[in-house]
């Protein structure tokens, strides 16, 4: 058998003991102090941050898809304000075409209207000259007339029995 | 292509780990096997010391009868020499003869306190003291002291050690002698706490030495202190900015030690104890770690020695059993919905028996598997020695390396995962456990 084949390592040492206490209660003040705290913060911070970042970004998302929405909504709106504005406009076209027209025909019936009351009027007028004229003319005419068929005298006598018996006497 | 490179780059340094192991091995391995100075015809065998007269035989100062001297050379033993290289030493072997000195702290009741370095003991050839120092020498590397009063004090030249099995009270032992001025002195070792159980036992000194587990230890701290230390300031410094460097390999143990360990097994007062499972997980990994480097700084079996996982275990055991709430003692020492007569003869004793069962049992896992694959590692460099005859044949130790190092490859892969399982493990447990005891009553309770 070799010297020292012992097998050392299962016997509790004290000297081992001792200085393996001392050195790990030591070691884990010091990490814990020095090492592990900071690191531990740190990483902590930065899980902190990182989660931050990511409910930020899916805010800033929903937000997006909000105003996304907001805006097809306005352009929605503004869309269908156009279509009735248009169509607004269209009607307003019509009226005013339509309307234009209805003045423009009771404009012209009126024209039409006086225009024939005139023509009336002075047709009126025109007979009644002409018949002041025809009546003038009917006078001197029956005047001439008689004055040449009373330039004897029987044909006076036989014109007043004439005119004698054309009136009726009833 | 550079698959091929890779494995080329592993090869060459596993065969350079294979060689720092080698290089260990060859101070045992050389020299003359056949001088054997005490052999059985000079000292014939006949003082087998029993239990009664080893004391007796020492106070006589017999000369010789005392063993085979330690730079002796014996044949080559894989078991003897892998349990050489996981034990603790007062001096760390860096090559060939040289061994680096470590800082010697003794006390003997009696004696007082005597600090020194293991350069005191003037130690050259396998590691051994030519000089006493104040009635402790230096044995492979190892403290010892001389229980003869007479060199309590001072320098004396050391001839040899040597060292004999014995049988004591049933036990076999080995003893070991100085031999100064042709006369044995009978040599105590350190004190340990095994209470005789594994052959030690309290003795005339203990050894506070900071030795190659404890030299290791600090070196492991202070890496890990500096490497931690970098990366809590880079966090802090770099707030706000995508984590560089070391920081990406650190971070993922420290979530996943948080997100996989603590958070699941203690619940929402995971934070008050994730510096406890971080410390222990990265002392652990980090002893380990050290531990599978074969030459120095690293081959220290730190984790693979009782003595520190015994102070992890009950760290752990402390915390848990200190934090433990009324729900856990109420379910450990009275289940609710049991029958009496059952939880006194039964559930009670086994429940109590549990609460140190656990920490037994995770001081022993970790010690086991550690030990395990350093000794299965060491015995398959050893077949370069088995195979070459310790030394003596070339062309066997070349067949001893064509088998070695791909055994020696494949279990040094292991252990790496070892390595980092043993540590999760162990911390997991941990968590586990502090778990258990701070459990909130359920709301159907």
């Amino acid at each position: 058998m070799l010297f020292l084949a012992d097998f050392s390592v299962i016997k509790p040492e004290p000297g081992l003991l001792f200085w393996t206490t001392v050195i790990f209660l030591i070691f884990w003040f010091m990490m814990s102090r020095f090492a592990f705290k900071p690191i531990g913060e740190a990483l902590k911070k930065r899980e902190q941050d990182i989660q931050d970042a990511l409910d930020e970004a899916k805010k800033a998302r929903e937000e997006m898809a909000h105003l996304e929405a907001k805006n097809e909504q306005l352009l929605a709106e503004a869309r269908e304000e156009r279509a009735q504005m248009l169509k607004e406009a269209k009607d307003a076209k019509e009226q005013i075409i339509s309307e234009a027209k209805e003045r423009a025909n009771a404009e012209y019936k009126r024209k039409v209207e006086s225009a024939l009351h005139d023509i009336e009027n002075h047709k009126n007028a025109a007979m009644v000259e002409l018949k002041n004229q025809t009546g003038k003319l009917a006078i001197e005419i029956a005047e001439k007339v008689l004055r040449k068929e009373l330039s004897n005298k029987a044909e006076q006598e036989a014109y007043a029995h004439n005119l004698a018996t054309s009136i009726d006497l009833n | 292509m550079t698959f091929a490179r890779k494995y080329w780059i592993v090869l060459i340094i596993s065969g350079l780990a294979t060689c720092a192991f080698a290089q260990d091995n060859h101070p045992h391995s050389t020299g003359t096997p056949t001088e054997h100075p005490h052999d059985a015809g000079d000292h014939p065998q006949t003082e087998q010391m029993s239990a009664g007269n080893a004391e007796a035989d020492h106070s006589e100062g017999a000369h010789s009868p005392c063993g085979h001297s330690v730079s002796e050379e014996v044949e080559f033993n894989a078991g003897d020499n892998a349990v050489h290289h996981i034990s603790d030493a007062n001096a760390i072997h860096l090559w060939g003869n040289s061994y680096m000195p470590l800082p010697v702290i003794l006390y003997a009741p009696g004696h007082g306190w005597t600090v020194s370095t293991t350069a005191a003991f003037d130690a050259h050839h396998h590691g051994n003291g030519e000089v006493t120092m104040d009635g402790y020498v230096l044995v492979h590397g190892n403290v010892m002291r001389i229980q003869n009063p007479q060199y309590a004090e001072g320098e004396v030249k050391v001839d040899d050690y040597t060292h004999k099995d014995t049988t004591i009270e049933g036990k076999s032992k080995t003893l070991y002698y100085a031999v100064i001025n042709g006369q044995c002195n009978l040599l105590d070792t350190k004190t340990t706490f095994d209470g005789g159980l594994m052959g030690g036992g309290v003795t005339s000194f203990y050894d506070y030495s900071i030795t190659r587990n404890v030299f290791t230890m600090l070196l492991t701290v202070l890496i890990l202190f500096l490497v931690f230390r970098s990366v809590a300031r880079t966090a802090t410094k770099t707030h706000g900015h995508a984590p560089k460097g070391l920081q990406n390999f650190i971070e993922p143990f420290y979530t996943f030690i948080r997100d996989e360990v603590a958070k699941p097994n203690i619940g929402p007062k995971y934070e008050k104890y994730m510096p406890y499972l971080l410390s222990a997980f990265f002392f652990i990994l980090g002893l380990n770690l050290i531990g599978q480097i074969p030459f120095f700084p690293g081959g220290a079996n730190v984790t693979g020695n009782i003595s520190i996982t015994i102070v992890l275990a009950l760290l752990t055991f402390v915390i848990s059993t200190f934090s433990a709430k009324r729900h856990f003692w109420e379910h450990t020492l009275w289940m609710p919905g049991v029958p009496a007569v059952l939880k006194i003869f039964i559930l009670t004793p086994i429940e109590i028996l549990g609460i140190f069962l656990k920490p037994f049992t995770l001081l022993l896992r970790l010690f086991a598997n550690i030990t395990a694959g350093h000794i299965v590692i060491l015995s398959f460099v050893s077949l370069i020695f088995i195979f070459g005859g310790a030394g003596k044949s070339m062309s066997g130790s070349i067949t001893g390396i064509i088998a070695s190092v791909p055994l020696s490859l494949f279990m040094m892969t292991l252990e790496l995962l070892v390595a980092f399982l043993q540590a999760f493990i162990f911390t997991m447990l941990s968590a586990t456990y502090i778990g258990t005891a701070i459990e909130e009553p359920h709301p159907h309770h």
